[in-house]
């Protein structure tokens, strides 16, 4: 039983992660109705900046930490002008192949840049556990799961109180209406993937520290529709939870594929087994809008 | 040449016909002709990518029928693709004869993609797209852990196929074999366009409820659909499987996937000829990569093969996204409008 509590709070640690990989994709998703396969290769940029910056430049780790957050910044909106802006208006399948073809550069970059070798993230918390209920939790889980934690509420409240969190739901809600009414939707765009990349830059530095990073870190991407999907496409709430069930359920049913029927490495499948399953029942997850069409 | 300013026509059964003119007639015939007689005269390195490029055709005219005419997104392609030379490669372990190896990997492939297809009924858009990710990654699961049926990480071996005691054991001997294949699936594509299921198909991708109002079964096309493209793709898996001769799982990864809807992409979706173009256009574009960094490594010195992958990778993405913001039509419009330019040239108006 003790071992499943483990496999239960790594398993929300990684949700933890998912779910902010999850929040940038929703925000690109709400703000400009893209499907963002490059979400993992943002992820993975931002862990290698950082890294470099700590590591092969020696700057303190803070300073490091915010010059990545300048640089995902400025990567997101390079990406929103070069590559997405000349296909607003296209079909599904041009936006997601131009994004899965932004992935496939950014990924020969990194290995291009750092090769493929695994790479360490120099020990910034501490290292001795602390005990929660009787079980020894590494520091750097905890300020995962709250920094993530965090980030969910700061950005909820900029979608329901900022003016700019307004203007970006009134223009997925409605482009030419948001328009007409004064917001500039390509300043929308632009800041969607700024934020995106941003986000995403994080989770790639924490996920950092607790695994070290390597070329295929980009590969997390696709973890993230499972949690999108389970949660509903535009549904922020839904993407927090979703991203924390599925890394939940990703490690128990992998301890128990183990045990009961002695399966190895069913952790990177069982997302997709759910991830199946809800589509089947549910179509539009569990808390994204239906849509109603009319002829 | 009395064509020139239009074809009249005087039955649908006419302006249906897939070679209008004499004239195409005999350039297609000539340029099988060439098909035929070239590989004959060059070294087998390059029969060998001829031989890639006709499995590349085969799977990306099958993925142009689901994706580009019926308009149902598949991520999951290079799975099918792999089921059917897993089949093979079962299959021809056993003893079973090649001619019948090839439907049964075919037929095993389809119900793979039907069953993968059911939720395509009550999904569109971008939630099939995933939920067909998804299938390419249980499969690629089931490719690796299936041990006792696959081989595992270890993978399968396989002999050259043999058709009436005639063994296609080399290069130009495959060569001959899959582009008849390739042929015939060309051919059978192209067909199928011009059907009733065809055109069900483009009106479930234009506006899929005016096609249901229209009277056509959304679900039975749909399906159809999946099973027609896996079919196809598994035909094209056997022969991969024959060709290479050993299997392993990651062959049929997300990456070979995503690499045939490159294809058709800068092929030019819905297009048979497009999707032609892409797949020989995605087969040489590694290749001549290699011959560029073999001669820079000759003429700078260096070893190139460490930042070759790299560079593979960054300049496909590269050349789908240029392609989608410049030329979103794809090689069949460029080529399109090439004919227009000389058509009437040095004449045009």
């Amino acid at each position: 039983m003790e071992y499943y509590l483990q496999v239960f709070i790594s398993g929300l640690v990684v949700g933890s992660i998912y779910s902010l990989v999850a929040l940038g994709f929703v925000i690109i998703y709400k703000a400009t109705k893209v499907v963002n396969f490059a979400q993992g290769e943002l992820l993975m940029l931002g862990a290698y900046v950082c890294f470099s910056l700590t590591v092969e430049y020696g700057l303190p780790f803070p300073a490091a930490f915010l010059l990545t957050l300048c640089f995902s910044l400025v990567l997101g909106l390079t990406v929103e002008r070069l590559a997405l802006r000349p296909l607003i208006g296209q079909p599904i399948i041009s936006v997601v192949m131009v994004t899965i073809g932004l992935s496939s550069v950014l990924k020969s970059v990194v290995q291009f840049v750092w090769g493929t070798q695994i790479r360490v993230f120099p020990q910034v918390l501490p290292v001795v556990p602390i005990t929660i209920g009787g079980l020894p939790v590494a520091p750097v889980y905890i300020v995962a799961f709250a920094l993530s934690l965090a980030l969910f509420v700061a950005f909820s409240a900029f979608f329901k109180y900022s003016r700019t969190g307004i203007a970006m739901r009134a223009t997925a809600y409605d482009q030419a209406a948001a328009a007409s009414m004064g917001i500039s939707i390509k300043r929308i765009f632009a800041m969607s993937w700024c934020i995106a990349a941003v986000v995403s830059a994080i989770g790639g530095v924490i996920l950092g520290n607790i695994n070290g990073i390597n070329s295929q870190l980009g590969y997390l991407g696709l973890k993230v529709f499972p949690a999108v999907i389970l949660g509903g496409l535009d549904s922020m709430l839904g993407a927090a939870l979703g991203g924390l069930i599925i890394g939940i359920l990703e490690n128990v049913c992998d301890g128990l594929a183990k045990d009961i029927l002695g399966l190895d490495g069913f952790r990177d499948v069982a997302a997709f087994v759910v991830l199946v399953i809800v589509l089947m029942i549910k179509p539009h997850g569990l808390f994204g809008t239906h849509e109603i069409e009319r002829v | 040449m009395q064509d020139k300013c239009g074809l009249f026509f005087c039955s649908y059964r006419a302006e249906s016909a897939l070679f209008p003119s004499g004239f195409q007639r005999a350039c297609l015939a000539a340029f099988l002709l060439a098909l035929v007689i070239i590989p004959l005269g060059i070294n087998s390195y390059y029969v060998s990518i001829l031989c890639l490029m006709n499995i590349a055709v085969i799977g990306a005219v099958s993925l142009n029928l689901l994706t580009g005419l019926c308009g149902q997104i598949s991520l999951g392609h290079g799975a099918f693709f792999g089921v059917g030379a897993y089949t093979a490669g079962i299959l021809a372990a056993k003893g079973v004869p090649f001619l019948l190896v090839l439907p049964a990997s075919g037929a095993v492939a389809a119900m793979a993609g039907m069953a993968f297809g059911l939720p395509s009924l009550r999904l569109k858009g971008i939630y099939l797209a995933i939920a067909s990710l998804a299938a390419q990654l249980i499969l690629e699961y089931v490719f690796l852990h299936w041990e006792s049926m696959t081989g595992g990480s270890n993978g399968l071996m396989l002999m050259a196929p043999e058709i009436f005691g005639l063994k296609f054991d080399s290069d130009i001997k495959m060569f001959y074999l899959t582009l008849g294949v390739a042929a015939l699936t060309v051919l059978a594509v192209s067909n199928i366009t011009r059907t009733r299921p065809g055109r069900a198909f483009v009106a479930i991708r234009d506006h899929y409820l005016s096609a249901e109002i229209v009277g056509v079964n959304l679900f039975a096309g749909k399906l159809q659909a999946f099973g027609l493209s896996s079919f196809l793709a598994g035909v094209g898996g056997c022969l991969w499987a024959h060709y290479t001769n050993f299997i392993t799982p990651e062959q049929f990864n997300i990456g070979l996937s995503i690499n045939y809807l490159a294809m058709i992409i800068i092929g030019g979706l819905g297009s048979v000829l497009g999707a032609i173009f892409g797949a020989v256009f995605l087969t040489v574009l590694p290749e001549a990569l290699n011959a560029v960094a073999a001669l820079a490594g000759q003429m700078l010195g260096g070893d190139p093969t460490a930042s070759l992958a790299a560079l593979k990778g960054g300049v496909f993405g590269l050349v789908l996204t240029l392609f989608l913001i410049f030329e979103p039509d794809g090689l069949a419009q460029r080529w399109r409008m090439a004919k227009a330019y000389w058509k009437l040239y040095p004449f045009a108006h």
